[in-house]
């Protein structure tokens, strides 16, 4: 099912919590909804299952109007972040729980509802658990209900928010594969909050950030990660380093140190920052005209690649750089020691009002 | 052969006052509500077994347990029903006077059982406020019995209740409504059971204590032999007869009804709650 | 090396506002259902609890200022309110001692027996008031367990303050006991482990720690211990003998006035404990509220 969104605002009393928001999207895609807490994402999601109304927009699934309909009426799948299962219910019960309640013109016979609840049961792993209560599963299982009990009434959408929120990281690693593999099996159109950039990146097909009630990007997790549109898309997405300074002449001025901005010639701006990844730094150990002396004073290993954390003299600042284990040997760097850095790769954002 | 491990453990640890507390508490419970309570049973058993019997079921005595435990049950029901809906409007509800109404709720519990006791009388009397318009006698009656006990009960219901409507989550209702359920379907199987609990504990208490109760039964019950008499009454009745012997008789089975009653619905709660647990197959 | 240079994303234009239809909710109920509920509510309450509250003050007054201002200062209504006050100073501490201590062994110490402890605490909830004031005539009357040797020498326990007391003491042995022991259990005993870790001793710990932790649940216990204390009238019935000016107390004095007709001298008595029950409610709303603000 494809869907559309059109401008959709909605208020919480002053708070403007969504702005004129936008996004289509295609038939089975798996989409993340990223941003911090308050950015307006599980909102987004709750009016798009008609568990919140909105102040004015459309929702359109298959090009059908969607806003006067009731949670009910749509035909969707929303699984819980704290799962919300039935808690005086069995796990068969819960499954079985969206075709009890189908009038009984469309309510499938007793055995079309065990095969079914069996089907899914078999789907997430839990044959042996039809009869236990929820209290008697473990996180990742409660989840795994949560999704088979959803999927039960086969929804045209799925739903999920913060989906691995409340599990350790390893059952949080499994499930997220498992989501992954869930989906293309099934091809249904999903659509997931989270705030952890790591699991968008993982597993969606487009990721959608939002920040303040407004969609900063919209991309593959490639695009955001590789080409983010917004200085706060390049500050929530992985790590970076900043190098606050100004725009001379097409050249970024920053403490000791200046760097040529190819397509900035002809402009000029007194404050500005330029967003490098760590591992968008090359490092030297001798001078030259175009690097920045900084003291190493932290050196961390993380698996195979190396991290260092160091010390600009000049303007009294912190930078992370990451290298592979391979460079670090040959570059021979000791706690303490001296390096000449130099950024292989430097954004800077300029107000639209200079863009052409 | 050496010994590896000491046997003594060390002792766990243990923040002070334990002897302290322990003693007073069962110095406490044992002088004030053991000792005295057990007089009863002590007294029973000086009785002898026929005279006991004959005691116990007398038919004055017979028609004034009838007489207890029905009005005191219809009393919990209708205070499990209204209670119930009071507890549901004052937590998920907003309206003016709320507040007011939510803190009134607790009268029962502040005032003097013989204050309402009489107020209620005089409401419900043949001449009163509420009683005029009626053509059929309430207070003095049956009927008067079980508006009192009415009174008495509401706050254990609505107060139970409350807490669990106020805590449950609205997730689990629109789970069930994105799952295609109806507000009636979402009410009957979800929200309802989870108030089950709560609502069997409210009947409870108000159940006993309705068992029990004198002060405010006394001046609207009328105290007619077989008609009106509750059990405590008849008690009442006895000890100022200077029948100690009658009266602790009666008093002994009253004991072992609530005693059994309070049992019997704390073994339901435990068998309700113990169908949910972790424990059971872990 | 690269460097790029991106304009901030374009500003959406702004599309005229299609419709604006409101999506039904999903966790309320009809309007209709939700009035019908409410007004259900407010005519129960109002014909149960209000009505009865109005009809007290205003039984109270019907017959002038004059005749209430009377009906409460007078010889055997003041000895009445002594009475019961004194009964209220006895056994509100004695009570509210024995809940402090017994919920500190139940929250802060494992033991076995603890249950059933527990159940023996809640027993006067379950007995009543009349068989509460019934034991203590077997213990002490004529033909108890003491009865012979009390008479003997001179000393009156029942029909007499000491037996008032000994029947209220039983009746409100739970209250301040049961709500101080949730709320301790609930805290848990963190907070005086480390206490005493660093050396403070039982006593200041209870009084540094402890005590802040619980002062309004303490509280609300000794209010409604103090209005049961107040306004018992079974228990305090059966051992009181209702001797006028005596060992009546206030409930026992508006029992003596109704049966004797007096009604509008009965019902202001009445009224004045029902004001001692609303501020009563008035204060737990107050430390309801209170102990909510400490904790949000």
């Amino acid at each position: 099912m494809t869907i559309q969104l059109e401008n959709i605002n909605k208020h919480f009393g002053n708070y403007h919590a969504l702005q004129n928001i936008s996004l289509q999207i295609q038939q089975g895609e798996l989409i993340a909804l990223l941003g911090p807490s308050g950015s307006g994402k599980t909102s987004l999601l709750r009016i798009l299952a008609g568990l919140e109304s909105l102040d004015d927009g459309n929702i359109l699934f298959d090009q059908k109007d969607m806003v006067a309909l009731s949670a009910k009426e749509r035909n969707i799948g929303f699984v819980f972040q704290h799962y919300a299962l039935f808690n005086h219910m069995s796990v068969f019960d819960n499954i079985a729980y969206g075709l009890n309640v189908r009038s009984k013109k469309r309510r499938p016979t007793k055995e079309h509802i065990k095969a079914k609840v069996m089907e899914l049961l078999s789907l997430v792993k839990l044959e042996d658990f039809a009869k236990r209560y929820p209290a008697q599963l473990s996180g990742g299982q409660r989840q795994r209900v949560a999704l088979a009990r959803a999927l039960a009434v086969e929804p045209r959408v799925l739903l999920l928010d913060e989906p691995f929120g409340a599990l350790d990281a390893k059952v949080r690693k499994e499930l997220r594969r498992w989501l992954r593999k869930l989906h293309n099996d099934y091809q249904i159109t999903s659509i997931f909050v989270t705030h952890d950039q790591e699991e968008a990146l993982d597993v969606a097909d487009r990721i959608v950030v939002m920040n303040e009630g407004r969609i900063e990007q919209v991309g593959t997790p490639v695009e955001v990660y590789d080409n983010p549109a917004t200085p706060f898309v390049y500050d929530f997405l992985g790590n970076v380093n900043l190098f606050k300074g100004c725009l001379q002449k097409g050249k970024l001025v920053n403490g000791d140190f200046s760097l040529a901005i190819p397509g900035a010639e002809y402009q000029d701006l007194s404050a500005t920052v330029g967003y490098v990844r760590p591992h968008d730094m090359s490092i030297d150990t001798t001078p030259s005209d175009s690097n920045i002396a900084a003291t190493v004073t932290h050196i961390h290993t993380i698996g195979s690649s190396i991290r260092l954390e160091m010390h600009r003299a000049d303007t009294n600042e912190y930078l992370e750089a990451e290298l592979t284990k391979n460079n670090f040997e040959l570059l021979t760097i000791l706690k303490g020691d001296t390096i000449y850095i130099k950024p292989k790769h430097l954004k800077v954002f300029t107000p639209e009002d200079f863009s052409i | 052969m050496t010994i590896l491990f000491s046997k003594k453990r060390r002792r766990p640890f243990r923040l002070p006052g334990f002897s302290l507390t322990l003693g007073f508490t069962i110095f406490y419970v044992s002088l004030l509500i053991l000792l005295p309570l057990s007089m009863v049973i002590f007294h029973t058993l000086s009785l002898n077994w026929q005279n006991f019997l004959a005691i116990i079921t007398d038919s004055r005595a017979i028609s004034a347990y009838k007489l207890t435990l029905s009005t005191s049950f219809i009393a919990a029901l209708l205070n499990v029903i209204f209670g119930t809906i009071i507890a549901w409007v004052l937590v998920r509800y907003q309206f003016f006077g709320k507040k007011f109404l939510d803190g009134i709720v607790d009268l029962p519990f502040a005032l003097p059982t013989a204050v309402a006791g009489i107020a209620l009388t005089s409401l419900y009397a043949n001449n009163g406020w509420i009683g005029q318009f009626f053509s059929f006698k309430i207070a003095f009656t049956p009927i008067g019995i079980i508006i009192a006990l009415t009174f008495i009960g509401l706050p254990f219901v609505v107060r139970t209740v409350q807490p669990v409507l106020d805590s449950f989550r609205t997730e689990e209702e629109e789970a069930s409504a994105s799952l295609g359920a109806n507000r009636l379907q979402t009410f009957s199987k979800i929200i309802f059971p989870a108030m089950v609990p709560a609502i069997l504990t409210g009947f409870t208490l108000a159940f006993a204590r309705a068992l029990g109760e004198y002060g405010s039964i006394v001046f609207i019950a009328g105290n007619l032999p077989f008609k009106t008499e509750i059990t405590p009454l008849l008690i009442m009745t006895k000890l100022e007869q200077y029948d100690y012997a009658g009266a602790t008789a009666i008093a002994f089975v009253m004991l072992l009804a609530s005693f059994i009653f309070l049992f019997t619905m704390n073994g339901l709660q435990w068998l309700i709650q113990r169908k949910y647990s972790l424990n059971r197959s872990r | 090396m690269s460097a790029t240079l991106l304009p901030e994303a374009p500003k959406q234009q702004k599309i005229p506002k299609v419709h604006n239809p409101k999506t039904p909710t999903t966790t309320k109920e009809p309007l209709i259902v939700q009035w019908t509920l409410i007004g259900i509510s407010v005519a129960f309450l109002s014909l149960f609890l209000l009505l009865p509250l109005a009809m007290i003050f205003i039984s109270a007054l019907q017959k002038g200022v004059v005749v209430y201002v009377e009906a409460i200062t007078n010889s055997e209504a003041l000895s009445a309110i002594k009475l019961t006050l004194l009964v209220v100073l006895i056994v509100v501490p004695l009570n509210t001692l024995f809940g402090i201590l017994s919920a500190l062994l139940i929250s802060h110490h494992h033991f076995k027996g603890k249950s059933l402890l527990l159940t023996l605490i809640d027993l006067p909830f379950a007995v009543s008031p009349v068989i509460a004031g019934l034991i203590f005539v077997l213990i002490f009357g004529a033909q108890g367990l003491f009865g012979e040797w009390l008479l003997n020498h001179d000393i009156y326990v029942i029909f007499a303050l000491p037996g008032i007391v000994l029947a209220t003491l039983f009746v409100t042995v739970p209250f301040v006991a049961r709500e101080l022991i949730p709320l301790m259990q609930s805290q848990g005993q963190a907070e005086e482990e480390a206490s005493h870790s660093l050396g403070a001793s039982a006593l200041k710990t209870f009084i540094y720690i402890t005590l802040p932790k619980i002062k309004w649940g303490l509280l609300y216990g000794i209010i409604l211990c103090n209005a049961r204390v107040i306004g018992e009238f079974g228990a305090v019935s059966v051992v009181s003998g209702h001797i006028r000016g005596l060992t009546n107390t206030m409930p026992l004095h508006i029992e003596v006035l109704y049966n004797e007709y007096q009604f509008t001298a009965a019902f202001a008595v009445a009224s004045l404990m029902s004001i001692l029950a609303l501020l009563t409610i008035l204060i737990k709303n107050v430390i309801e509220w209170r102990s909510k603000e400490v904790s949000s």
